[in-house]
């Protein structure tokens, strides 16, 4: 039996606003706890909850980044349920009309192909505060600095048909918050989580499977493995003539496992009905299109442009685009080497991503620069240095050892041999030292070549111009 | 010094004919003296009156004095009052000192007014008798076996005794109204948005509204111009200029057209009180004013939807009463559940548990659709009832409440019954209108209140009519005799 995978996430993205959604208390990640709690975060009786705008702000910013169409009115909801550490016994969310309603998200796959995803709603809401177990002897301590932090919720369409897929969309929405910036979506502090909605049918049904949720998902890579396994098990248990129950699960790192939290039997009725403390959200026309105007290019049109522009194909575009320092990196990059686009695309993809991947930097910590960067793609297009010798001096700019890729040539004498004359005396010494192979290659061993070009590059340590090599051994052996 | 209206202590503090901390201590004295009968005061502030009224004597010494600067006030329980216990009628806050003002409070202290103390209410302001109070029953003292009205009971009773020369009042479906009618007091309960619920212990946020209860209208007026102003603490408060209310007081009414809902003289409504109104509102027409009948022909509606949308409320703005980081919490509570559970059953009263349940259940998956959508239905039609009432008039007025103060303990078994005597105030607060009662006579020796309902915004207009009627009637200076 063949059996398809249908996912959907709901993406919270916790916004970069200086206050809280409902609040003045500041958001600074890590502060002692309770610091950033005000009254209105511990919920006092007779507080009251105004609405941060900068908030507004950044949700018509997502709309406009994922073509949505924005509520023009919207209302926030109570969703009532009891627990220590939501102050309320509500949360402050939105229920049936979210500020941003239906837009769309395109992303790469790893062969290039381009897919549309839906995306359903993003509504605005606050955060919950945390629960410590730890260090309370048998008892439970409540830090509120959390509390009324502002999310942007976004549920997309089961559209995804992978893991790969699903990690795709999460890492177009990742880049898409960055570019916007409305949020530092950095997953280690919990900035962006994922909750994967994951079900299986066979292939060619219409209808969907029973779906679970795994909650709470918080990097790119257990979202993967994450909903893999979850695949894995739901398929097997119906290949055992099991069916799947509408179940919330966790996903255990350690175990790469899911497990069953609760059932939709044991899920809350939360009792959802219009906050009446705070007034429908009415969005302006003139603010919508104020904001629109100061929107970056985004990734997607960005992409487009790279394949447009620059003959990139489709994945290269799409791993560039990824950060917007990234794609600009690359475009700096692309001038100061005069437009050898592809050649700047593989250089930066290739050996720059690698090696700060490996020192686990990012693109803006990169020790070098976009212009030294260009300017050793140069010299490979003008023949002064061939891509072998190229990788050296892009070991020596990122180990610092010169300002530039003329000085670290000219230091190390790496310039490529470009005098015909010069190769051609290399030629014929190895021509005269190889009797044996001579005859052999003019019998007909035509693989013989590729020793004769490495004797030579050998002798020249490296710097004799490959192409030049190649002529002239041909006409020498002839 | 207790028989004279706020303006008049106003006056007299003005002319320093007495001190503030003469004042202060004078009625410090009669609460002393008569509230352990009557029970209006849950909280009393002797030792910051005091150091208030010395304050603002050497406020006046110095020439900073404004109107109500050095004059005693009670304020309900409701209204959270920094380093002092707020309770609000409550087991569940009988622990709780605030550790803020609500903005009610700011602006009083801001005024250099004198706070007394917190007065008594029903648990968490759902009662229309006191009687929910942790703190016991209050008693009307115009006869101690009769209820003052609720939920402003508190400051009802200790205004109509003159424990304080004038209170503060919330009032969700009639709070303000009916007990200032029960008493013998002016009590208004402004536009929806008018005064700010900051620091005000939610009961139903998009009902309540603060007001004044006072022994007259210009008192009211006096009242209003401190509590009235936009707040950007508070949503729902509203950014309207806020006018001098006394300036317009003694308008003539002539020409002014009242309308009476026939729905407010029909059945339910006590034949002697409705003598005493029509007596009123032949008054009334005695100044000037004309009289049409209009209908609202919802008015029926108004208590049913009431009773789902109040509850709604209520039962999500008191989820955070939990015994996790403020309020009653149980003993030794075995696992979080037990915690909740026993907390809340012990905190709570049997009204607001019942009020709790009903809430929760009309906001329940399935009867969501059925009751608290349909209600908020039932509340428009009211709203557009009373938009098409006031193109025909330009105040509306009846009887505040069908009957005049019943017994302590008559209706505590019935909460049907209990939820009637709110029948004509309600409306208007699902409407977000300004409404008013005032002293309009006697009906078996207990006080009756004529409502006057205006159209938003009308507070000036509203108090400009109750003050014409006091100018030529005598019920708003009545004080029972025990207390004069």
């Amino acid at each position: 039996m063949t059996w398809e995978v249908v996912i959907g996430l709901e993406v919270h993205v916790q916004l970069n606003t200086r206050s809280k959604i409902f609040s003045g208390s500041a958001t600074t990640f890590g502060a002692e706890p309770n610091t950033q709690a005000s009254l209105i975060d511990l919920g006092m009786p007779g507080v009251l909850p105004v609405l941060n705008q900068g908030a507004v702000r950044n949700a018509i910013k997502f709309g406009l980044g994922i073509n949505a169409e924005l509520g023009y009115k919207s209302v926030f909801a109570r969703k009532n349920y009891f627990y220590p550490d939501l102050p309320k016994g509500y949360q402050i969310s939105q229920m049936d009309l979210p500020i941003v309603g239906r837009g769309h998200l395109d992303i790469t796959l790893d062969d290039g192909v381009v897919k549309r995803v839906g995306i359903t709603r993003a509504h605005l809401e606050e955060d919950a505060g945390k629960s410590l177990h730890e260090d309370f002897s048998g008892m439970t301590g409540i830090d509120l600095n959390r509390a009324g932090t502002p999310l942007l919720e976004i549920v997309s369409e089961p559209d995804m048909r992978s893991a790969k897929e699903a990690v795709a969309y999460a890492k177009a929405i990742h880049a898409l918050i960055r570019y916007l910036d409305i949020s530092d979506g950095n997953m280690a502090e919990g900035s962006m989580r994922c909750d994967c909605n994951v079900s299986v049918r066979q292939k060619g049904s219409e209808a969907f499977g029973t779906r679970r949720e795994i909650k709470n998902v918080n990097s790119f890579k257990f979202i993967e493995k994450a909903i893999n396994v979850e695949v894995e098990w739901q398929i097997e248990e119906l290949e055992s003539g099991r069916s799947i129950r509408q179940d919330t699960v966790l996903y255990d790192v350690n175990k790469n496992e899911t497990r069953s939290m609760r059932s939709k039997e044991e899920a809350n009725d939360y009792r959802y009905f219009p906050d009446p403390d705070l007034l429908p959200v009415v969005l302006d026309e003139a603010l919508i299109e104020a904001i629109r105007a100061t929107l970056p290019e985004l990734p997607g049109a960005k992409r487009e442009r790279f394949v447009a522009q620059f003959g990139l194909p489709d994945y290269d575009a799409g791993v560039l685009v990824a950060s917007r320092d990234l794609a600009a990196f690359f475009e700096a990059t692309v001038t100061a080497a005069n437009g050898a686009a592809k050649q700047a695309a593989n250089w930066v993809m290739g050996d720059l991503l690698g090696a700060l991947n490996k020192a686990e930097k990012d693109i803006s910590e990169s020790p070098i620069s976009a212009q030294q960067l260009g300017g050793m793609i140069n010299r490979i297009s003008d023949n002064t240095i061939s891509g072998k010798i190229a990788k050296q001096v892009f070991q020596a700019l990122m180990d610092g050892e010169g300002s530039s890729a003329d000085e670290i040539i000219e230091k190390k004498g790496l310039k490529q041999e470009t005098d015909s004359g010069a190769i051609e005396a290399l030629i014929d010494a190895v021509i005269a030292d190889n009797p044996d192979n001579v005859a052999a290659y003019r019998s007909g061993k035509d693989k013989l070549f590729g020793f004769f070009v490495g004797e030579v590059m050998k002798r020249s340590k490296g710097k004799a111009n490959p192409g030049q090599v190649n002529e002239l051994l041909k006409t020498k052996l002839a | 010094m207790h028989d004279k209206t706020l303006a008049e202590l106003a006056a007299g503090l003005a002319r320093k004919d007495f001190s503030s901390r003469e004042l202060t201590q004078h009625f410090l004295d009669r609460i002393q003296r008569f509230d352990g009968e009557l029970n209006s005061f849950v909280t009393i502030c002797s030792t910051e009156a005091l150091q208030q009224a010395d304050a603002a004597d050497a406020a006046r010494a110095a020439g900073n004095a404004s109107v109500l600067t050095g004059v005693p006030f009670a304020q309900k329980d409701i209204f959270c009052t920094q380093g002092v216990k707020t309770a609000c009628g409550s087991k569940m806050l009988d622990n709780f000192i605030a550790p803020y003002n609500a903005a009610v409070i700011e602006k009083f202290n801001a005024a250099g007014a004198v706070m007394l103390g917190k007065t008594n209410m029903d648990e968490f302001a759902m009662g229309s008798s006191n009687e929910t109070s942790f703190y016991g029953p209050v008693k009307n003292p115009w006869d101690k076996t009769k209820v003052p009205g609720g939920s402003s009971g508190g400051s009802a009773a200790a205004v109509g005794a003159r424990l304080a020369p004038a209170a503060t009042g919330t009032d969700t479906g009639g709070s303000i109204r009916q007990p200032a009618a029960l008493c013998n007091l002016t009590g208004l309960k402004p536009t929806y948005g008018r005064v700010s619920r900051w620091g005000m212990i939610a009961f139903a946020s998009s009902l309540d509204q603060a007001g004044p209860m006072a022994q007259s209208a210009e008192d009211a007026a006096l009242m209003l111009n401190v509590m009235s102003g936009h707040d950007a603490r508070d949503s729902t408060s509203i950014v309207h200029d806020v006018p001098d209310y006394t300036a317009a007081l003694g308008d003539s009414i002539a020409g002014l057209r009242i309308g009476l809902p026939k729905q407010y003289f029909g059945e339910g409504l006590d034949a002697g009180v409705a003598k005493v109104i029509e007596t009123a509102i032949a008054e009334l027409k005695k100044l000037g004013a004309t009289v049409v009948e209009i209908d609202l022909p919802t008015s029926d509606l108004a208590v049913p939807a009431y009773y789902v949308i109040a509850p709604a409320e209520c039962s999500s703005n008191l989820s955070r009463f939990d015994g996790v980081r403020f309020g009653h919490r149980c003993e030794n509570p075995k696992d979080l559940t037990d915690l909740y559970k026993r907390s809340r059953a012990e905190g709570f009263g049997a009204e607001v548990k019942r009020r709790i349940m009903v809430g929760t259940y009309a906001l329940s998956a399935g009867y969501y659709d059925a009751y608290y959508l349909q209600a908020q239905k039932v509340r428009r039609l009211i709203k557009s009832d009373f938009e098409r009432a006031f193109e025909q008039c330009d105040v509306i007025a009846g009887p505040t409440s069908p009957s005049v103060a019943f017994g302590l303990g008559e209706k505590q078994a019935n909460p049907i019954a209990m939820y009637l005597s709110d029948i004509y105030t309600i409306a208007t607060n699902l409407a977000g209108l300004p409404g008013m009662s005032l002293p309009a006579g006697f009906e078996k020796n207990l006080p009756v209140g004529l409502q006057l309902i205006g159209n938003y915004w009308s507070e000036a207009r509203l108090l400009n009519v109750a003050h014409r009627y006091q100018q030529v009637t005598e019920w708003h200076r009545r004080i029972p005799a025990e207390f004069a």
